[in-house]
């Protein structure tokens, strides 16, 4: 804002804080348009998703790529069925979340309200370590070690299995599930733990009757963004699934899903424009909608049980 | 009923408080052995890499392009790739994502555009890497033609990390007391000088954890690579940054193709030869130290700024 400058009523102190003004105003401007940066890039993926899909679904309609149980755009006989996507996403991420949400949640759970200053000192960092660790070392890991270690429990395990991938996708979750976790339930209030020390409650019983009611939010937040990880991981699956697109609902079975898809047609030689390439536009559409769901649902969960202190 | 101190009743207010410890143990062991076992997990991941790998890791496999023999390959490609997309990437995220993060604590009004903007910082944190890299595909390489070089790459990248820019940017600079910016207000400063000669250099080393945090993650990304259409052989450096002749600096290698990191450790994989699993083992450790080094300078300064400042 232009101050007048009552001391000095020289024209030229009056220009210069008129070129002041301009320079705060173009700086403010700049800024902003950094900020709009994020909308400019959400329009953009959205826009270039549909626009891509588009030329897609000129070749194949809508219904076939619902219903169709076959994938299998690379062939002669092509079929463009996304439900055998689907299913590999939804098994592997399930097997994913069966180890990631226990898990992450007891590991929360201590951390916040058994573990000693130290321990969570050394071990908070430490599991941000872990997430800080690359997918594709653990996708080696999944299909280098936990493969061979399961083929000793299960001499039936294929080479390469959702089972394996959904396992290692799990660990690779603990740490973003437990870290969000903890953050939720340390910021519960501690007159409210304190009131239940003093009924006589345990650490346990406070955990689980005040403290996670109290943070519920801020947990099924967590899980959301847990979910939307295991739907989303590429690298892991796409070493250690194998990249068959196979309609199948058991964990020991090779499979491809949505982003092993994209990742394959990528590494292949299929030129840009062609309804083989176009297929990783659709695909890629279908799995930014599905993980719009889990945001969306996410924000609604927090709204729903936050709680105000 | 009976009073409080009757035997019976006494007995079994024991037992309600035995039963409750009891649960209360069996949290305890089972938080304990939950970390233990991510701590294992992590010992077993790393050991693996090493006992594989370690062999492989003499001064040639850094100096060596990759190779059909796994015996003469090496990672030289690879990790110039990686240093040359990192500048690009940092030089694309760290002014725009401090810009964004400055213009969300400092100067946006309280509406809906700024809201819309929040959202979506949030959102944009939540999509799946291959998603950038299938916007990457679109607009970097078609579109605006900048084909499969280290500037798409670079700058696919650099969208990924921005919203951690901005994020951390944020804390660093809500952590800033008002008073701060009070003490410049009344000396007549402006906004901008405000936010330039003081909120920035306070916040500098928050703003700096969250970068080396977000290339950390660029450096391991994978996925948005490879939809860009990496080529996974590539056996020749780009060119020099560097000239000798005027004008001593060249842009040539922004436009040039590229291998990375974990794009090689990828394709060593794939392999089915045992050899080449070892060299992506190999590849896979000197990943992970880098990752940890980054991440680990993090906490470090996280920690040092937390012990250290106070307003």
């Amino acid at each position: 804002m232009p101050i007048p400058n009552n001391n000095d009523p020289s024209p030229g102190s009056l220009r210069r804080s008129y070129k002041r003004y301009l320079k705060e105003r173009i700086i403010e401007l700049l800024l902003f348009l950094a900020a709009f940066l994020s909308v400019f890039i959400t329009f953009a993926i959205i826009y270039l998703l549909i626009s891509e899909s588009l030329v897609f679904f000129e070749h194949v309609s809508v219904w076939e790529f619902l219903t169709d149980t076959q994938w299998t755009p690379l062939f002669d006989d092509a079929h463009y069925g996304i439900l055998p996507l689907v299913s590999g996403t939804a098994i592997s991420s399930l097997v994913a979340l069966v180890i990631a949400l226990p898990f992450g949640t007891i590991i929360a759970i201590y951390l916040s309200e058994f573990a000693p200053f130290t321990v969570r000192e050394i071990a908070k960092p430490f599991l941000e370590l872990l997430g800080g660790i690359p997918t594709v070392v653990y996708g080696y890991f999944a299909l280098l070690f936990v493969t061979p270690l399961l083929q000793t429990i299960l001499p039936d395990l294929p080479g390469f299995s959702l089972l394996s991938a959904g396992l290692v996708m799990g660990i690779m979750i603990i740490p973003y599930v437990s870290s969000m976790t903890e953050d939720a339930m340390r910021s519960v209030p501690m007159h409210l733990r304190e009131g239940s020390y003093a009924i006589g409650a345990t650490r346990f019983q406070t955990a689980i009757k005040v403290v996670m009611p109290a943070s519920l939010s801020g947990i099924a937040a967590a899980y959301i963004l847990g979910i939307s990880r295991a739907v989303g991981e590429t690298m892991v699956v796409a070493i250690a699934a194998g990249m068959q697109p196979n309609l199948v609902w058991n964990p020991m079975e090779p499979a491809a899903t949505i982003t092993t898809y994209i990742v394959q047609v990528s590494l292949g030689d299929l030129p840009h424009g062609s309804v083989g390439y176009q297929t990783i536009f659709a695909a890629g559409l279908t799995l930014l909608l599905l993980t719009l769901v889990f945001n969306i649902l996410g924000h609604l969960l927090r709204k729903r049980y936050r709680e105000v202190y | 009923m009976l009073p409080m101190n009757h035997p019976d009743n006494l007995n079994e207010i024991r037992t309600i408080i035995a039963y409750h410890k009891r649960w209360d143990l069996l949290a305890l062991t089972a938080g304990v052995t939950a970390l233990m076992i991510a701590i294992l997990t992590f010992i077993a991941l790393f050991g693996s890499m090493v006992i594989d790998g370690m062999p492989r890791l003499t001064w040639e496999f850094f100096t060596s392009f990759p190779s059909r023999k796994p015996e003469a390959a090496g990672i030289l490609s690879a990790w110039v790739g990686t240093t040359l997309i990192m500048l690009v990437t940092a030089a694309a995220a760290v002014p725009l994502g401090v810009a964004a993060g400055v213009y969300l604590e400092e100067y946006a009004p309280k509406n809906l555009i700024t809201e819309i903007i929040e959202i979506n910082v949030t959102n944009l944190a939540g999509v799946p890497s291959i998603i950038y890299g299938l916007l990457a595909v679109g607009l970097f390489v078609y579109q605006l033609g900048l084909g499969q070089s280290t500037l798409s790459a670079g700058l696919t990248l650099a969208l990924l990390i921005l919203p951690i820019v901005i994020v951390a940017t944020r804390e660093a600079i809500r952590s800033i007391p008002v008073s701060i910016r009070e003490g410049a207000y009344a000396l007549g400063a402006t906004k901008w000088q405000t936010v330039a000669d003081h909120v920035l250099p306070y916040s500098a080393a928050g703003i700096l954890t969250g970068v080396i945090i977000g290339l950390a993650r660029a450096i391991g990304e994978t996925a948005p690579i490879i939809t860009i259409g990496a080529l996974t052989f590539i056996a020749f450096l780009p060119s020099s940054p560097i000239q000798d002749q005027f004008p001593f600096v060249s842009f040539q290698w922004l436009m040039e193709p590229f291998t990375v990191m974990p794009i090689q450790m990828f394709n060593w994989i794939s392999r089915p030869q045992e050899a080449f699993q070892h060299n992506a083992a190999a590849a896979g450790l000197v990943l992970v130290v880098m990752t940890l080094l980054m991440n680990g300078l993090a906490i470090y300064l996280r920690y040092r700024l937390r012990k250290n400042i106070k307003w």
